[in-house]
């Protein structure tokens, strides 16, 4: 019994001394660090390591795709080409009659679009121009060669063994940290010492929540960093945005309440700083919702508002319509565009199939998270111009500063319908052609924008 | 975190569905794929609502026509075999398709084929025949409330009388090819899908 007593004892000080490493790695070489704002330089050494990697496969897979060409090559642009032309450049100029081929064009549309559409293909995870090693991507590429087989299963191990516990436990530290430190906080009497210990706790805690998902952030053009009574609007693709925005500054968040983990976090966060939550209820009623912010906005002191005026999260290939609310509210707005690299793991949030959990668990076990933020210039509402004008206007500048589609679809698709008016836009401008403009019963010229 | 759904189409169903449509092997993986992420039931065909669900498609004005071109008289459910044969009559005609001998059936590509297809968008009834009603009713989802009833009329009176040789006030699929006989339908009605 005593050997079997004494390995028990010597198997225990092993896994004693592992924990001992372990929490010194945790503490000491990455939370530390984190907390200041430092970097040790081995995220920077990890992604290189990986670029590399990543280069080699792709070849790889090239050279595999030329022996089995059966494997298809991966079309991220769409799979056919468009014939571009205008209505009336397809159908033919204002020619004041009906031909039975006019409906070719239609027929033709509506095809491409059963095809390869717009819209829903925004609210499902991007085509990668190349495998990125990571098995839910995976179309059979792993059985190319052998090579890529092995570094595939290393990969899984590394992600698996070694990164996910490692992020898990600097997750829960930081969200731990965030919920404790902000109550405690919040039981400070208002003053300037509760003003920085609260932007304190947050800075700090999102600085741990991003190692917990190996996030390497770049920010462009930092003097264009939202101010003080502005409003902040960036496109949206997961709920991390707000981590890697807040990496470089406080805001004050708007939005909706949840349940569950986010609602705890949510509510814990309010009590030591003005974020703005809505209940389900509140958020219908547009003009409270309105009134709350200007009145925030109007403090002047108060942090500036983080806004995703698509409402939803969108693939990261495309920015979609912006929803013109924040945009009556006045005030400046500081546009950010925020792009993420999809080498290195779909950092979409397709809220219809996974939830909160299983998707940062995904996020977790992904190789790292990589992205560029873009602070833009800020803008104004200009003479004469409505806020839906406005909202477009924004929404160009970050598609362009981010390399994103500029859509003017609503993100509301991904639950709702179509309005009938873009219908009967359709309609009024065929009967334009076959009729002519004087033809028209009721003719204005609108054409896009709603 | 299963593999792709594209994995789940047979070989053997592949090779069936190149013969009989034309696309390679590669378009019908893809295609595959779009078939699957627009079947929301998953239960492996689509139905109308599946269709309307794509936004571009709903604000067609002849979106339920062409939604019906894939469903056949009496169905509501479409297989991939058959989401393909539809999207075959859109294939562009290459040059080695041309002057294949004409012994084998024609494909669905096609010149004729593709005008057929035409024909039936505006034949609501099925009966080979596109009545003064029929073009009206088709008309009607083209323009909207945009243009009066009595202006809608005189151009399909005019459409018909242009189309009608044998005096029966409606338009047959042959005199429907005579009337498009100077149009490039070949464009026209073709789609470009990658390689």
């Amino acid at each position: 019994l005593l050997p079997l007593l004494l390995s028990v004892i010597r198997m225990l000080c092993v896994a004693g001394a592992v924990f001992q490493v372990w929490v010194f790695v945790v503490l000491f070489l990455i939370m530390l660090p984190a907390m200041f704002g430092l970097s040790l330089g081995v995220t920077g050494v990890y992604i290189q390591v990986l670029v590399k990697i990543l280069e080699w496969a792709t070849v790889r897979i090239q050279r595999g795709r030329m022996e089995q060409p059966s494997v298809p090559v991966p079309l991220p642009n769409g799979i056919i080409e468009r014939a571009g032309g205008s209505m009336e450049e397809e159908i033919g100029e204002l020619r004041n009659s009906f031909a039975l081929s006019d409906a070719f064009y239609f027929y033709k549309k509506g095809l491409e679009s059963i095809v390869d559409d717009q819209v829903t293909q925004r609210f499902s995870s991007e085509e990668l121009a190349s495998w990125n090693l990571l098995t839910r991507t995976n179309q059979n590429f792993r059985y190319i060669s052998l090579r890529l087989t092995i570094i595939w299963v290393l990969g899984v191990f590394v992600r698996y063994c070694i990164l996910f516990p490692l992020r898990i436990t600097l997750a829960i530290i930081g969200l731990s940290w965030l919920v404790i430190g902000t109550t405690l906080v919040g039981f400070l009497p208002e003053n300037s010492v509760k003003t920085w210990l609260s932007e304190l706790v947050h800075l700090t805690c999102y600085r741990i929540c991003a190692r917990g998902l190996s996030a390497t952030i770049r920010y462009y053009n930092k003097e264009n960093k939202p101010q003080k009574g502005g409003i902040c609007v960036a496109n949206h693709t997961t709920p991390i945005d707000v981590v890697i925005l807040a990496n470089d500054g406080c805001y004050a968040m708007v939005g909706q309440i949840h349940g569950g983990l986010m609602g705890v976090i949510q509510r814990s966060m309010v009590r030591s700083c003005p974020h703005v939550w809505f209940e389900r209820s509140e958020m219908k009623d547009r003009h409270a919702v309105t009134s709350r912010l200007r009145a925030h906005v109007a403090a002047k002191t108060k942090l500036p508002i983080l806004i995703f005026p698509e409402g939803t999260c969108i693939n990261n290939t495309s920015v979609m319509m912006f929803k013109k609310g924040s945009f009556e509210i006045g005030g400046t707005i500081y546009p950010v565009a925020i792009k993420y690299d999809p080498r290195f793991g779909d950092a979409f949030w397709n809220s219809g199939k996974y939830n909160m959990v299983s998707y940062l668990l995904r996020m977790m076990t992904s190789w790292a998270i990589v992205v560029n933020v873009w602070y833009l210039p800020p803008m104004t509402l200009q003479d004469g111009e409505d806020a839906a004008h406005f909202a477009s206007r924004v929404k160009s500048a970050i598609a362009h500063q981010g390399g994103l589609l500029d859509l003017d679809w609503d993100g509301g698709l991904k639950r709702g319908k179509v309005k009938d008016s873009f219908k009967e836009e359709q309609q009024k401008m065929y009967s334009s052609i076959i009729v002519g403009q004087n033809g028209i019963s009721s003719c204005s010229q609108s054409t896009k924008v709603e | 975190m299963g593999s792709r759904a594209s994995t789940l189409l047979r070989e053997e169903e592949i090779e069936e569905i190149k013969k009989e449509t034309g696309f390679s092997h590669s378009q019908i993986t893809r295609l595959y794929s779009r078939f699957t992420s627009l079947d929301k039931g998953e239960n492996g065909t689509l139905s109308r609502e599946d269709f309307q669900r794509i936004p571009e498609l709903a604000i067609n004005p002849l979106g339920d026509r062409i939604i019906n071109a894939f469903f056949p008289e009496g169905e509501d459910q479409v297989n991939f075999r058959g989401f393909m044969r539809t999207l075959a009559h859109f294939r562009p005609i290459e040059d080695n398709e041309k002057n294949k001998n004409s012994s084998a059936s024609e494909p669905l590509n096609s010149r004729t084929n593709k005008l057929l297809f035409a024909f039936r968008l505006y034949d609501l009834d099925r009966d080979d025949k596109i009545s003064r009603d029929e073009l009206l009713q088709v008309l009607r989802m083209m323009v909207g409330v945009n243009i009066s009833d009595e202006q809608l009329g005189s151009i399909a009176d005019r459409t018909i009388q242009e189309a009608d040789t044998n005096g029966d006030n409606s338009i047959s699929f042959n005199e429907f090819i005579k009337v498009l006989e100077k149009v490039d339908v070949e464009q026209k009605m073709s789609i470009r899908f990658l390689h």
